[in-house]
């Protein structure tokens, strides 16, 4: 019993040391103050100024976090279709070659994000290509797909390799096939890995900034990196925080919730 | 070519990466028939039966289907169907849409795709199963769904992948009996594969044993128990004593150092044979005019309908009998065998025979290595000889690296007072020991010639 | 029937022209000078240069203490964590993950403006703080799944051939999570040494680790001694992978 109780401790102690910044921040997005820590009076004004535009660095944040989530978006879409099509292609694959793309695939994985992202600053430098939007999502894509190709490929080995057999032998042309046995087959692992590759993107910081050229753009992270460096910290940015973190915690559980679910129906 | 062959192979063959899994296969199949595959796992059984699906191009040979060649025909343009192995169920669809797919896919009328839905789930049972979940079935439940699913398409032959290997013994009874019930009702050609020699035998009209990628026989069920045409067949199907045997003259064969009379003829006199006896087949008698030979019970198990018992012969050999009464331990018994109950067979391969190379006049190279041999005259270095090895000349070790090859026990047969064990060595190549040691199917060995065991030739060409 | 193997063409050339290219050009602008002339200069400077040294020195360092203290915090946590007798909630597990999803830089601003407001002075003690706030999940999870799918027959072999129960965590469980102890170690190590705006946040711009001085050479257009400095990071990364043999891929993998 006073194991469990120490256990207990040890386990929220730890937690309380995780979050205790995050609430610091949730606590003071529903005050005025411009200073963080000097609490003048509960106030949702920070929200409003959010969501009406009217944040104090100007539409620049807002943008900021327009673009995070459109490169977001359009990264994790491209990665899902590239990432599932090499994961069914890695699937077939075998021997030394199957070990060579997957060696391949692991090298974004763990390279830290400076590397990727210096390497990539090169190889746009190298190729002439100036460098703005298109080069910030080609590189998301680039390190965003291996999670994708490791999402789907378990639920390749999972998957009765019989199924698409199965398909052929009774009439549907390879075509069919893929439409109506695999690709249902292959799903749920097709979202996990867009929603990995979708946060992925999201908490990018090293790879943006160094293959956002310098047109101005900007995501979140990048925005709050400058914003950072300039001194103050832009108020609004705290309830931008808040809401984000509130966010994933609703993701994660719906996550969880499904994850349960398709675990109880395996084990029925 | 007669009519009724609905299915007809010629000359098939296979290789992956080199091995070849099926080599020159040919056998038909009549319209209606059931035939199974057997064979141990790896035999090439599978892969044929892939390839009459279309799974796999064959390297060589043909299929024909009523007379025409199939071989190059998608397998989703084949009029056949497959049962899966692991029924390989649509998860993602229910019972009804899992047996519906082919029709849907055929684009027939929705209302007769339901008749004939329905129609197929009463023959397998499951009428009120449509709406479930595939993975809320039972094994057996999944079984009947994948059998109804490749039915409903109506195809000229159903083929049949291991099938029941997944169920339970109680369970496998009943839908083998079942399976023989809707091959009746349905009148369609069901070829099966399965590595089960009792399930073949319940099941099947003809039975193909396969063995290392070639057909070892073919025959009805009650020809391949009876009259097994090697010690592989006699050895795979059913229990049986294996034993070295000379053929003296016609219907006289001698074993275990007795003569006793039989039915097979023209194997020519003092022939080595190889010699085939049910442990059904030999039996007891209290009349020493009948009796044979003597022998002392050994072991005595009982094993539900009869008794099995290990016994030792006046002549030093241990020999399995099944009887309805058991016999005591340390008992004398006589014994007598009938002449119907003696299967002959020609023997396979009297002595190893490889092909090698003279290195210098006391070595040679063969399997991949260098054996010492003794001194020979009239070899020079670099003749191309032929090497034979007695069975018993071959020495096997505990430890791979110890010997100058390193293999692997591949099959084993007891024979009466010694084990004739075939080793795959790395390289593929095999290797028959006569030993006295027990090794078990799929043990590390190394392997040694001793240099008094070769004996050299020259290779003629 | 189409040979299937050949669906992984596409990204293969995707990964030659975005991962393989890239790094070769780093080796490529590491090894030249500003005309394209082969040098050797890059990784002598840093090599001569003790400001770079003490740099790296420094990251490498607080990335060892960085790593250590996270194993040595987050191997408890993980082993209670999965500990059925101790913890049967998957809330806990969640809020321990919870934070790898979360933008490291807003989490490590909150952390700086935090210290700030307790009047704490920024400076190494923070910057370690920070790290190991910032890192601790990578390492419980990893540990977490490896003992979660460890098998219980193994802790109860031990105890029937008579292991005390210390006996059993030290001899038998704490060496089959080996594995998840080296990816959580692979997925806090180089990262440590890498970053830069977190040092910078954490330290007010005190303290510069590796991936400051990568990032403001080729910031300022100091294009070849960057790419020099990020080959010698690569080299690392080559050396710690090797011991760490890709599991990290996998831990990684299994985060949904």
């Amino acid at each position: 019993m006073m194991k469990k109780v120490l256990a207990k401790c040890y386990l929220w102690l730890l937690l309380a040391m995780l979050y205790a910044p995050l609430l610091f921040i949730a606590v003071f997005s529903f005050t005025e103050s411009k200073v963080l820590g000097s609490w003048t009076g509960f106030s949702t004004k920070l929200y409003q100024n959010l969501f009406t535009g009217g944040v104090s660095g100007g539409s620049a944040l807002l943008a900021a976090v327009e673009n995070t989530l459109l490169i977001a978006l359009i990264a994790a879409a491209f990665s899902t279709v590239l990432g599932t099509v090499a994961a069914i292609g890695i699937h077939n694959l075998k021997g030394r070659k199957k070990q060579t793309v997957q060696f391949l695939n692991n090298i974004p994985m763990i390279n830290p994000d400076i590397i990727t992202g210096v390497s990539l600053f090169l190889l746009f430098v190298f190729l002439g290509v100036s460098q703005g939007y298109a080069t910030v999502v080609l590189a998301h894509i680039t390190f965003c797909t291996p999670y994708v190709v490791l999402s789907v490929l378990p639920k390749l080995s999972q998957m009765n390799p019989n199924i698409y057999e199965a398909a052929l032998d009774l009439g549907a042309t390879p075509a069919q096939a893929l439409r109506k046995v695999l690709i249902p087959e292959l799903r749920p692992g097709m979202i996990s890995g867009f929603i990995l590759a979708f946060t992925m993107s999201l908490d990018d910081f090293a790879v943006t900034f160094f293959t956002r050229g310098t047109v101005g753009l900007d995501t979140l992270s990048t925005y709050i990196y400058t914003d950072a460096r300039k001194g103050g910290l832009t108020p609004e940015l705290r309830p931008l925080m808040t809401i984000i973190f509130l966010l994933v915690l609703i993701l994660l559980v719906v996550i969880n919730i499904r994850q349960d679910r398709a675990n109880k129906k395996v084990k029925r | 070519m007669a009519k009724d062959y609905i299915i007809d192979i010629q000359h098939l063959s296979k290789s992956f990466g080199g091995v070849k899994v099926l080599d020159d296969i040919n056998f038909y199949i009549r319209k209606g028939e059931f035939i199974t595959l057997l064979g141990p796992s790896g035999c090439g059984k599978t892969t044929l039966l892939r390839q009459i699906a279309g799974f796999i191009a064959p390297d060589e040979g043909k299929i024909l289907l009523e007379g025409k060649d199939i071989s190059g025909i998608p397998p989703y343009k084949r009029p056949l169907n497959t049962v899966f192995q692991r029924y390989a169920l649509f998860p993602h669809l229910d019972v009804y849409d899992n047996i519906a797919f082919g029709l849907k896919l055929q684009k027939l009328p929705a209302d007769e795709i339901q008749k004939r839905v329905k129609r197929m789930l009463k023959m397998v049972s499951m009428t009120d199963y449509e709406d479930r979940s595939v993975d809320s079935l039972s094994g057996g439940q999944q079984q009947r769904v994948a059998i109804a699913r490749a039915l409903v398409n109506y195809p000229k032959v159903l083929l049949l992948d291991e099938p029941l290997a997944a169920l339970d013994l109680k369970m496998r009874k009943d839908m083998q009996l079942e399976l023989k019930e809707i091959h009746r009702k349905m009148g369609i050609t069901f070829i099966y594969v399965t590595h089960d020699q009792e399930e073949a035998l319940t099941l099947s009209d003809t039975i193909v044993v396969l063995n290392e990628g070639r057909i070892q026989q073919i025959g009805t069920p009650t020809d391949i128990y009876n009259e097994p045409v090697n010690c592989f067949v006699a050895d795979f199907i059913g229990e049986s004593n294996i034993l070295k045997g000379r053929m003296i003259r016609d219907r006289r064969v001698a074993f275990i150092k007795h003569e006793f009379d039989c039915v097979d003829e023209g194997f020519g006199e003092d022939v080595p044979v190889d010699v085939v006896v049910r442990p059904e087949d030999i039996y007891f008698t209290t009349d020493p005019a009948k009796c044979q030979f003597t022998a002392k019970v050994n072991s005595c198990i009982f094993k539900g309908v009869h008794y099995e018992m290990w016994v030792d012969t006046d002549s030093g050999y241990e020999l399995m009998i099944q009887d309805y009464d058991p016999y005591a331990v340390g008992s004398e018994v006589m014994l007598y065998i009938d002449p119907d109950d003696i299967q002959v067979m020609h023997k396979e391969r009297t002595c190893n025979v490889f092909e090698g190379k003279m290195v210098d006049e006391t070595h040679v190279e063969m399997l991949g290595a260098e054996f010492e041999c003794l001194p020979q005259d009239g070899f020079a270095a670099g003749d191309e000889v032929s090497v034979e090895v007695r069975f018993e000349d071959v020495e096997l070790l505990d430890h791979q690296e110890d010997g100058k090859l390193a293999g692997e026990v591949h099959f084993l047969l007891y024979k009466g007072n010694h084990y004739h064990l075939t080793v795959l060595t790395e390289d593929g190549d095999h290797i028959w020991v006569d030993t006295n040691d027990i090794w078990d199917k799929g043990d590390l060995v190394g392997i040694d010639i001793p240099k008094k065991g070769i004996k050299l030739s020259k290779r003629n060409g | 029937m189409v040979k299937r193997s050949t669906w992984s063409l596409p990204y293969v050339i995707f990964l030659v022209v975005f991962v393989v290219l890239p790094l070769l050009l780093i080796v490529l602008y590491a090894f030249q000078d500003g005309s394209g002339h082969f040098t050797l200069a890059n990784i002598g400077r840093f090599f001569t240069d003790s400001d770079s040294l003490q740099t790296f020195a420094l990251s490498i360092e607080v990335a060892i203490e960085n790593t250590l203290i996270c194993i040595l915090l987050g191997y408890p946590a993980a082993w209670i964590l999965a500990n059925r007798n101790l913890n049967k909630s998957a809330v806990t597990v969640m809020l321990f993950i919870m934070p790898m999803w979360i933008n490291a830089l807003m989490r490590t601003l909150a952390t700086a403006e935090l210290f700030n407001v307790l009047g704490i002075t920024l400076g190494k003690g923070t910057l370690l703080f920070g790290m190991v706030y910032d890192y601790i999940p990578f390492m419980v999870y990893p540990i977490y799944n490896i003992l979660l799918k460890m098998d219980k027959s193994y802790a109860e072999a031990a105890e029937d051939l008579g292991a005390t129960p210390w006996k059993v965590f030290w001899k038998v469980t704490v060496p089959l999570s080996m594995p998840g102890v080296m990816s959580g170690v692979l997925m806090v190590f180089m990262p440590t040494v890498s970053t830069f705006a977190i040092s910078e946040f954490l330290t007010n711009n005190k303290i510069k680790l590796f991936g400051t001085i990568i990032q403001e050479n080729i910031n300022s257009s100091m294009w070849n001694y960057g790419a020099a400095l990020a080959f010698i990071m690569l080299v690392i990364i080559g050396i710690t992978t090797l011991f760490g043999n890709n599991d990290q891929a996998e831990a990684e993998g299994g985060l949904i």
